[in-house]
């Protein structure tokens, strides 16, 4: 058995399937919500009436990061690209402040 | 394709494969179960085969509320629902000395239907809340939804050729044919795949993706439910006992603020109390929308207090998207095509871990995981319907009367569906697969010889013709596994035959 650098392929195989299953996991959940959050903030009609539509398209932006995190060309631009997007969310629903 | 297309493309594939065997026996429970649950009120009817009486919506909730009035004790709220064209019972949930109970009200007399049963109910709350405790079952189910959703898109993305995927079958080619299956009745039925998979995600919202309420109202729930239902009237008990006022009026009054469209839903909430309210809901076979509107009136007195008719752009479309998979506002024929829609996504996640398995195993031994995975695949695939028929066959066989009968049917659902997996752990998968199919196909046979068939019961003779058909597709398979088992057709005589 030629063990190590076979050991050792392996190992990054799976630490790079692992890390894009987070990212694609739990990332995914995080911008989605941080999604909703933000929109249900931003949007510039009743706060239910924003509400509704700010959950509905967090549904679709779940699926698309989860796939994000397996297109991107290595787990290292995987999760960059769920960093940068909980970036540009997390601090809209920071400023948003605690609801009325 | 270029080399990064095509890496695209086998990233994806791989993602498909994962997302789909990962919740695929969960997945494959929730999809059966809601399939069947698009004919719930036909269920219910099926297993109450010698209910035939029935009752204008109005004379049926009197009687309903004059039964409850005398024999529920202490209830905070009474949730009824009216019987229609589909339905002839009336569906009653309600809390009495403690316990939360579900009842079919005869709707002549009010008193509970002596077959007690889940009837379709139970098929619907196993759909999304998987027999498991609050909120767990739903959250799980929430997941499942999700990882579908993905696995769906990424199925789409991995193909090739989406369009010839429709006219393709190569029977008889063991992976080749599994993978044709799969793709076409994916391929075939995937906007309707997609809408329901969506719109599933959709109705558990609320505790999957609560996070753009938790923003906009933080844990202000009472602001969220006011501006979510302001026609809702919410008051609190007195303690002070007062006689509920005569309700055919009252829904007489709701019918015509409806302009004609018929009631669904009524809740009497502190029923007995000076403080008792009757909210009226407007039927959702009317429009796509659900809960479209409703009407409350005080209990004691019959004065309207409230009237309210959903008007919000936004509130609608959640209203729709809800609506879209109840699919409560379908009439006939397109109740059936969600029926054939749902049937093909079960078949789907079949086939689906089935090829996880058959493209394993031709290409090497399997590992002891995929080993396991292969049996459980019997156990679950077969396992799952097998409960399902046993709970028919339980609710034909147990006699009236006997204690918690309802439950009893349940059990028997639960007890078969352990049974199955338990066979498909301990025998080989080429075993395990025709005997649990051959008792899928005969209890689908005996199903319907246990009640007398009368041919003015619609939802008798439709529910027998389904479970006949079923057994006959089911025999059809379980022949050629036997044949299979007997040993491989030598290709020789093959030729020769044709």
């Amino acid at each position: 058995m030629a063990g190590g650098a076979q050991a050792r392929q392996n190992w990054r195989y799976r630490a790079n399937i692992a890390a894009r299953a987070v990212a694609g996991g739990v990332g995914a959940y995080a911008v989605a919500a941080l999604f909703a959050a933000a929109l249900a903030r931003v949007l510039p009609v009743d706060r239910v009436e924003a509400v509704i539509p700010a959950t509905l398209f967090a549904f679709l932006v779940a699926p698309g990061v989860t796939i994000w995190a397996f297109l991107a060309r290595g787990p290292w631009r995987a999760w960059a690209g769920v960093i940068v997007a909980i970036l540009l969310l997390g601090p809209m629903v920071w400023a948003a402040g605690p609801p009325a | 394709m270029s080399a990064v297309r095509e890496g695209a493309r086998q990233a994806m594939a791989w993602l498909h494969g994962w997302t789909g065997l990962l919740l695929g026996w969960v997945l494959f429970m929730m999809c059966f179960s809601g399939t069947l649950s698009v004919f719930k009120p036909e269920i219910g009817r099926w297993m109450r085969p010698e209910t035939v009486a029935k009752a204008d919506p109005v004379d049926a909730i009197t009687a309903a509320i004059t039964w409850l009035a005398k024999n529920s004790t202490a209830s905070t709220g009474w949730y009824l629902t009216a019987p229609d064209e589909r339905m002839n019972i009336v569906e009653a949930a309600y809390d009495s000395g403690g316990a939360d109970l579900y009842r079919a009200l005869n709707p002549v007399t009010g008193a509970p239907i002596a077959r007690e049963t889940l009837g379709g109910e139970f098929f619907y709350r196993l759909h999304f809340e998987l027999k498991l405790p609050y909120p767990w079952g739903r959250l799980l189910a929430s997941l499942a939804a999700f990882t579908m959703l993905v696995a769906l898109i990424t199925g789409i993305i991995a193909h090739r050729r989406i369009f010839r995927d429709f006219f393709t079958f190569r029977p008889g080619k063991g992976q080749r044919s599994w993978l044709d299956g799969h793709n076409a009745l994916g391929v075939l039925a995937l906007p309707f795949h997609l809408m329901i998979t969506f719109t599933g995600l959709v109705t558990l919202a609320s505790l999957s993706m609560p996070w753009g309420i938790v923003a906009a109202y933080g844990s202000n729930l009472t602001a969220l439910y006011h501006d979510m239902v302001p026609g809702a009237v919410d008051r609190a008990a007195t303690g002070n006992k007062a006689p509920l006022a005569p309700i055919a009026p009252m829904l007489r009054e709701a019918q015509r603020r409806f302009q004609g469209a018929a009631i669904g839903r009524v809740y009497i909430l502190n029923p007995g109390d000076a403080a008792a309210v009757v909210t009226v809901f407007r039927a959702d076979a009317g429009q796509i929308a659900s809960t479209s509107g409703e009407i409350s009136f005080d209990g004691t007195t019959g004065r309207v207090l409230a009237d309210w008719t959903e008007q919000r752009p936004a509130l609608q479309a959640y209203n729709v998207v809800y609506g879209l998979h109840m699919a409560r506002f379908a009439p006939m024929l397109l109740r059936w095509l969600y029926f054939l829609g749902g049937a093909m996504l079960t078949l789907t996640i079949a086939t689906g871990l089935i090829l996880w398995i058959v493209k394993r195993r031709e290409r090497a031994p399997l590992s002891l995981g995929n080993l396991i995975l292969e049996r459980l695949n019997a156990g679950v695939i077969a396992g799952v319907p097998l409960g399902g028929i046993a709970y028919f066959l339980a609710n034909r066989l147990l006699p009236l009367g006997v204690h918690d009968r309802a439950g009893a049917e349940v059990s028997a659902a639960l007890w078969a569906a352990a049974a199955a997996l338990l066979a498909g752990a301990v025998l080989p998968s080429k075993i395990a697969w025709p005997l649990l199919l051959g008792l899928l196909a005969l209890g689908c046979t005996i199903a319907p010889l246990l009640a007398p068939l009368s041919f003015d019961n619609g939802a008798l003779v439709g529910g027998n013709l389904v479970l006949i058909v079923s057994a006959l597709g089911l025999a059809a398979i379980v022949v050629r596994q036997v044949r299979r088992l007997r040993g491989p057709v030598p290709i020789a005589r093959k030729a020769r035959a044709t």
